[in-house]
């Protein structure tokens, strides 16, 4: 089961340094999930609703269990602990028994000797429902005799942010704009995948590739009736995740056919099935209205935000919290209203994805801005320029900028970048235009745009969360010298964690062999691998840890040597021990027991919202800006993206090659939005479940990024870095369409912008106007006030 | 579920007709992400990759006479001259890998209205070679398709080859999608001029059930290329003459709204590349004349 390590030998903190899970990766001997294997293993299969709303009248079992192989077949009813789970309210069942809420909902598991066989029997389960009307429109849930899919309603959370005086505000010049986003895929290459192996203990380990193993554990022992400490999870190889690992998907089935069949039980999904088996983007309807001076001063904002959560709340609570935040963008603006609701509907729930609420809202604020300068005849470069936040502003909620925030050093090494040169036709590669190897165009139709996008992230868990990581190093003599061990359940989905780890061991111990202990929960939690925050939280973690692993080498130094007069600085260099500068004693002379030290570290305490949204309720933010230039074939609707220019606040540059990869890749996913990436629904079934018909770009899609790190250290931050995972993503989509927009003088309000709307046989998406607000008791989720009892409540 | 993997099209043959259930397989580019989807539960497959015969090129009386074997690859490293229409069709298939395996064969037995090879097959008047162990026949391929993901194809017959005119004339594909590679045609088009007998050839593809042939805008270039003495003078084609063209292809076609496009948006982006390929071919038919 060990998928991951090699010792990695160089690399210090600002060094570019290769991955250690790099040459395993690329040379496809790294084990992934889906590569799991044990003697004797059963194949899981999962039978899911094909309606998206329904009563269950029966399910009937018999024909699948009689199926020669199948050795157990499992319902609601045979869950051994509560039938309830789910990241912020446990709402959500392991098998439905009454009623589906969703089109993908798991109802029967089986578990069979080969997966072929579980397949073909999960098509003789019989279940008999009685189809209900649903809802399948995010304003029509606000609706009073829509459908209630829930004890409490539809409304999942509604929240208010009042700051300055938004009734009451004068201005020169007022835009309104309407936007909508669709729901994105996170399309993690490797699908879900996990096997669960039953202990002699009664309990069960779990090997899965997820982003946060302890919270897995909180929401599985429950279901199963187990004690946590019977439950033991183990990471397994990470094919990426983008926020569709945060949420439970075959973890607790794996483990209930595990203990009932007493054999190891391995799932696997296909494409099709991850698309119904993890939570999505949520699709968001935006209405804002912005005010400003005739000198390009923002004075107020009026926002509107819907954001549709699907049939079950995963981390919905906390996305719209997010992008109601942060809905006003990196702009100072002193009077404002924001009014952001999170409803329950019938069509797949939505939860995490890199941006986490912040992508949606770029969109929005970013086409105002370029608006609003139109409407001032003013540079959108300088309107951006002139309302930036800078470290000491006020944000919307009252909190203040106390990090670094060089909004204005960004946007002005961004739009210092080159444009890409002109392209003549005459021997231009006919791969290069819009439409690429589909020989489309020889330079027909062709238009140029230009646009700039600049937003923003909070780094870190918000709203009160104690996010802490836990780390443990060891050093030991080896006969190859002192090697380092981390110890920490954080995961590595792709990003580069691990080989940071091992640059801040080599950093803080000056030493080079650093190898990294198997990821499981028999240490301490380090939170989630999401929200920007590993390299700050985990990498904390380590760096305390070192300090201390540093502290009991010094101390063993002192107890060794009588000459260390006092008062003397010791420090660490090349394997030796030192004092004020002279080698004192060999670090191997030190090391006949190993020196193990563990550390927990926490991020500073944010607060919750009040009754007018107003609280200190992030930590600290990252911001970016992208410049994106495209060419669209104005007759077919075509694009073709020809470069990104990126200025990205990073703290601190921690390496190099990962940073490129992450900015890159950030964009891809970005421009995918803006582009082509929709699951589409009707009557809450994505009729595209497949990446024959769920389109990500292809590296022919893919423009180079020419970007700029800008460091300006964040403090109180380990070695000043900021994560910076999804700020770029946030900052594509709307800077691609902002570009399209300046190609075709077309509305395009809609991401992703599809060829019918550039070549104007559909026009712009429509509203008539903005819902009423929801009645809710307060600013925090409706299930609260109901005494729902919460996944995360024992981190909080 | 049987596995046959004959390495003779005699063999081949026999066994088609020994298991008219069997799913004939080539590449594996469709059939195997069938099964995998467990959509196709086949009770036998017939695996043609081994019958060598398959992968021939031939030609004969001014015909290319392509093995049903022929792979996407080999089609366009081996055939751009003569083919180009062809060639430029399989450039657009899929990625390298998809392109190494898949056949023409194959491209036509899974008879999709999207296949890339079947416009450019119509609009040179490409004829199917069929074979059982009794008899062999050819077929045009506008015949050859009935209906979406249906051919004329008998339950003992398989595609032994496709005969392709050699290229007398200009010809263009294209394939309209919303990626810029990798994608499945949201509607293609190809277009072929054969000055030597003053035809036209179109192919329309993904804007029906069937690939689809423009006829009238076939006849009305050919009307209009014939009795102007254009196929001699070889003059500027007036912006009338081109539009009436791309209005008569967009009409050809039947489309509908999926998720990969909407009917009117077919029927629209049809018109322009039909405008454009026709300037295209006629540009290069004229060979730089003033």
């Amino acid at each position: 089961m060990d998928t991951i390590t090699t010792v990695g030998t160089r690399g210090r903190v600002g060094e570019a340094t290769p991955r250690i899970d790099g040459e395993p990766k690329v040379t496809g001997a790294f084990a992934y999930a889906s590569d799991l294997h044990r003697e004797g293993m059963l194949f899981g299969a999962t039978l899911r609703s094909q309606v998206a709303y329904a009563r269950i009248h029966s399910v009937d079992t018999s024909g699948a269990a009689a199926t020669p192989g199948v050795v157990a077949v499992m319902l609601g009813s045979d869950v051994p602990g509560k039938n309830r789970f789910g990241l912020n309210f446990f709402d959500q069942p392991v098998l439905a028994e009454d009623v589906v809420r969703y089109s993908g909902e798991p109802i029967a598991i089986l578990a069979a000797s080969t997966p072929g066989i579980a397949r073909q029997a999960i098509g003789r389960i019989a279940v008999e429902l009685e189809e209900l009307p649903g809802v399948y429109d995010m304003e029509k849930a606000l609706a009073p005799d829509a459908p209630r899919l829930h004890e409490f309603g539809n409304v999942l959370r509604h929240v208010h942010i009042v700051h300055g005086e938004p009734d009451t505000a004068e201005a020169d010049v007022w835009v309104d704009g309407y936007y909508e986003t669709a729901m994105q895929d996170q399309a993690a290459l490797g699908p879900e995948a996990g096997l669960a192996v039953p202990a002699e203990d009664g309990g069960v380990d779990l090997y899965v590739a997820t982003q946060w193993l302890h919270v897995d554990r909180e929401q599985i022992a429950p279901c199963l009736g187990l004690p946590e400490d019977k439950v033991r999870l183990h990471l397994a190889g990470v094919g990426g995740a983008f926020g569709s690992r945060e949420d439970i998907h075959m973890q607790i089935h794996a483990c209930m056919l595990a203990l009932r069949t007493g054999r190891p039980v391995k799932f696997s999904y296909g494409r099709e099935e991850s698309f119904h088996g993890h939570v999505h983007r949520h699709p968001s309807r935006i209405w804002m209205r912005h005010g400003a001076n005739r000198d390009g001063r923002l004075v107020t904002l009026d926002v509107r935000l819907m954001f549709d959560g699907g049939a079950y709340a995963s981390s919905s609570p906390a996305v719209v919290g997010n992008a109601a935040s942060m809905a006003a963008g990196p702009y100072e603006i002193p009077n404002v209203r924001i009014e952001g609701t999170v409803v329950y509907t019938n069509n797949p729930p939505c939860g995490a994805m890199r941006g986490f609420g912040a992508p949606q809202v770029c969109f929005a604020h970013e086409a105002q801005m370029d608006k609003l300068a139109r409407a001032l005849s003013l540079d959108p470069v300088e309107l951006r320029l002139r309302n930036a936040v800078s470290t000491g502003s006020v944000l919307p909620t009252g909190q203040v900028v106390t990090g670094a925030a060089p909004v204005r050093e960004l946007i002005e090494r961004c739009v210092a970048i080159p444009l890409p040169e002109p392209e003549p036709d005459r021997g231009r590669d006919l791969m290069h235009y819009p439409g690429g190897a589909g020989n489309v165009t020889h330079g027909e139709g062709i238009r140029r745009g230009v646009g700039l996008a600049v937003g923003y992230k909070n780094v870190a868990f918000s709203e009160g969360f104690d996010d802490s990581a836990t780390a443990r190093v060891t050093l030991a003599r080896t006969p190859d010298g002192p090697e380092a061990e981390i110890h920490t359940a954080a995961v590595e989905m792709g990003q580069g964690l691990y080989t940071f780890l091992t640059q801040v061991v080599r950093t803080e111990l000056e030493i080079d062999r650093v190898e990294l202990h198997a990821i499981d929960t028999l240490i301490g939690g380090a939170g989630s691998t999401s929200a920007s925050r590993q390299s700050t939280m985990a990498g904390g973690a380590v760096q305390m840890a070192c300090a201390a692993v540093r502290e009991a080498l010094y101390g063993r130094a002192r107890a060794r040597t009588a000459s260390v007069p006092p008062g003397a600085e010791l420090a660490l260099g090349d394997g030796w021990v030192t004092c004020d500068g002279a080698p004192l004693v060999e670090l191997g002379d030190l090391l006949d027991e190993p020196v193990s030290c563990e550390a927990v570290y926490h991020h500073r305490p944010t607060g919750n919202l009040d009754e007018n949204g107003q609280g200190d309720i992030h930590v600290s933010f990252a911001f970016a800006a992208e410049r994106a230039v495209v060419e669209v074939d104005e007759d077919l609707g075509l694009v073709r993206v020809l470069q990104v220019a990126a200025a990205i606040d990073v703290g601190r540059v921690l390496n190099p090659l990962g940073l490129t990869g992450q900015i890159e890749g950030a964009t891809a996913q970005g421009l995918g939005l803006g582009l082509m990436e929709e699951v589409q629904l009707r009557d809450g079934v994505i009729s595209n479940p497949s990446f024959t018909d769920y389109l990500i770009p292809t590296i022919l899609d893919m423009p180079p990024v020419v970007s700029v790190a800008v460091e300006d250290p964040e403090p109180g931050a380990p070695y000043g870095l900021k994560g910076i995972g999804e700020s770029p993503t946030i900052v594509a989509t709307a800077a691609v369409v902002a570009a399209l927009r300046d190609a075709t003088g077309r509305e395009l309000n809609r991401a992703p912008v599809t060829p019918d709307e550039l070549v104007g046989l559909r026009g712009p998406a429509t509203t008539s106007g903005p819902p009423p607000i929801p009645e809710v008791p307060g600013q925090k989720s409706v299930p609260f006030y109901f005494g729902m009892s919460s996944g995360q409540q024992k981190i909080m | 579920m049987s596995y046959l993997r004959p390495t003779s099209w005699a063999e081949a043959l026999a066994a088609r007709a020994e298991y008219p259930e069997a799913v004939v397989v080539a590449g594996g580019t469709d059939v195997m992400v069938e099964i995998n989807f467990g959509r196709l539960h086949p009770s036998a497959l017939l695996d043609l990759s081994r019958v060598g015969e398959l992968r021939a090129l031939g030609r004969e009386d001014g015909h290319v006479r392509v093995g049903s074997g022929v792979t996407y690859q080999s089609i366009m490293r081996d055939l751009p001259g003569e083919l180009p229409g062809l060639a430029a069709a399989a450039r657009t298939v899929g990625s390298p890998p998809i392109r190494n395996r898949g056949t023409i064969g194959g491209n036509l037995g899974s008879a999709s209205p999207a296949g890339d090879c079947h416009p450019p097959l119509l609009a040179c008047g490409a004829e199917v070679e069929i074979a059982s162990v009794h008899t062999s026949r050819t077929t045009p391929v506008a015949d050859f398709f009935v209906g979406p993901k249906r051919s004329v194809l008998g339950p003992d017959e398989l595609i032994a080859a496709v005969w392709v005119p050699a290229a007398t004339g200009p010809q263009t594909f294209s394939k309209v999608g919303s990626r810029n590679a990798m994608v499945i045609a949201i509607c293609s088009f190809a277009l072929a001029l054969h000055p030597d007998v003053g035809r036209v050839g179109t192919g329309i593809g993904s804007a029906g059930p069937v690939p689809l042939r423009a006829r009238a805008a076939e006849q009305f270039l050919e009307g209009h290329l014939g009795e102007t003495g254009a196929w001699e003078s070889r003059p500027r084609l007036g912006d009338a003459v081109v539009d009436e063209f791309a209005r008569l292809v967009a009409g050809a076609a039947q489309p509908i709204d999926d998720v990969r496009g909407s009917a009117d948006y077919r029927r629209h982006a049809l018109g322009v590349v039909a405008r454009r390929s026709l300037m295209w071919c006629w540009d290069e038919f004229r060979g730089g004349r003033p």
